[in-house]
């Protein structure tokens, strides 16, 4: 618990994410490298949908993180209601802009993909609308916590909508089972084996890696100066101020 | 496989590098943001420093 502690003062946080910024924003980069080989050069072309498949590398994971900083961000809004943790709420703000931007990275993706194989950029069905939903809630967050005159007012208002939006995940989820769909289903979590092959797997969980990896160092990196912002008229900002 | 081959990725080219071009762009906005951030954030806070002491 001393750790947390330590690590929720804001002070040494600014000092701990400072020097891991780069070493997760190194590991990316490696990931993406040897993601990128594998996936572009190495896994063969699919029997089904030719070469066209290759944008799974990007699509998947980006719509995985839509997901998985979704729950990350509420998880730390809920923290930062309870327990009143100024930092929780620092992170769940810094995560909502990098979720959105995932979303809409699996959306265009999705549509990208969708043309040549579906025939169609889009469709109303319930995978593509639940997910369209959740780049609402990202950036309905965003605009209320931008809304408040003042910071802990918008943190608690955006932090209360992110919880209540979580109802969507399982939504999400679940809608290529629950409704009729273009989109296919599941193909790598579900309880058999995956039905996708080892030379297509591998890239894809490493692009997912490195993708998770780019969250941890970018939602740290932006939470460190709303860090600096917040605490402005504290005495280590001074410090920090004078040695610049 | 030649490099023309790879590139034009079975008729696919359109949709695949969009796709990656998409990816790119999304990581670069997020690398920019915090950097834009700390620039106006240090100068806005370095400013009203030394306005305080003059």
């Amino acid at each position: 618990m001393n750790f947390f502690h330590r690590f929720a003062s804001p002070r040494e946080f600014f000092r701990i994410a400072g020097y891991t910024v780069p070493w997760l924003g190194g590991a990316t980069l490696i990931l993406i490298v040897v993601g990128l080989y594998l996936g572009l050069f190495v896994a063969p072309a699919d029997y089904q949908q030719g070469e066209s498949y290759r944008i799974i590398f990007i699509h998947v994971p980006a719509a995985w993180m839509s997901l998985f900083v979704y729950m990350s961000m509420a998880g730390a809004a809920a923290v930062g209601l309870i327990w009143k943790i100024k930092l929780a709420h620092v992170i769940a703000m810094s995560s909502a802009p990098i979720g959105a931007s995932f979303t809409l990275l699996a959306l265009i993706t999705g549509s990208l993909w969708g043309k040549p194989m579906w025939g169609t950029w889009w469709v109303w069905d319930a995978r593509l609308t639940s997910e369209l939903i959740l780049l609402f809630l990202y950036l309905g967050i965003m605009a209320l916590y931008a809304a408040f005159e003042e910071r802990r007012s918008g943190q608690q208002a955006a932090g209360i909508l992110a919880v209540v939006g979580v109802i969507n995940i399982p939504i999400i989820h679940y809608s290529v089972q629950w409704w009729n769909t273009l989109h296919q289903g599941a193909t790598v979590t579900k309880f058999s084996a995956p039905s996708i092959h080892l030379s297509m797997l591998i890239p894809l969980l490493i692009m997912a890696a490195a993708f998770m990896l780019f969250y941890a160092a970018t939602v740290l990196a932006r939470a460190r100066w709303e860090v600096l912002d917040q605490e402005r008229r504290s005495t280590w900002v001074n410090e920090y101020l004078e040695q610049l | 496989m030649s490099w023309g081959e790879f590139f034009h990725m079975g008729g696919y080219a359109v949709y695949v590098w969009s796709s990656y071009g998409m990816a790119l762009l999304v990581l670069v906005y997020n690398i920019v943001a915090p950097i834009l951030r700390k620039r106006r954030l240090l100068r806005d806070l370095v400013r009203e420093k030394s306005r305080k002491s003059a």
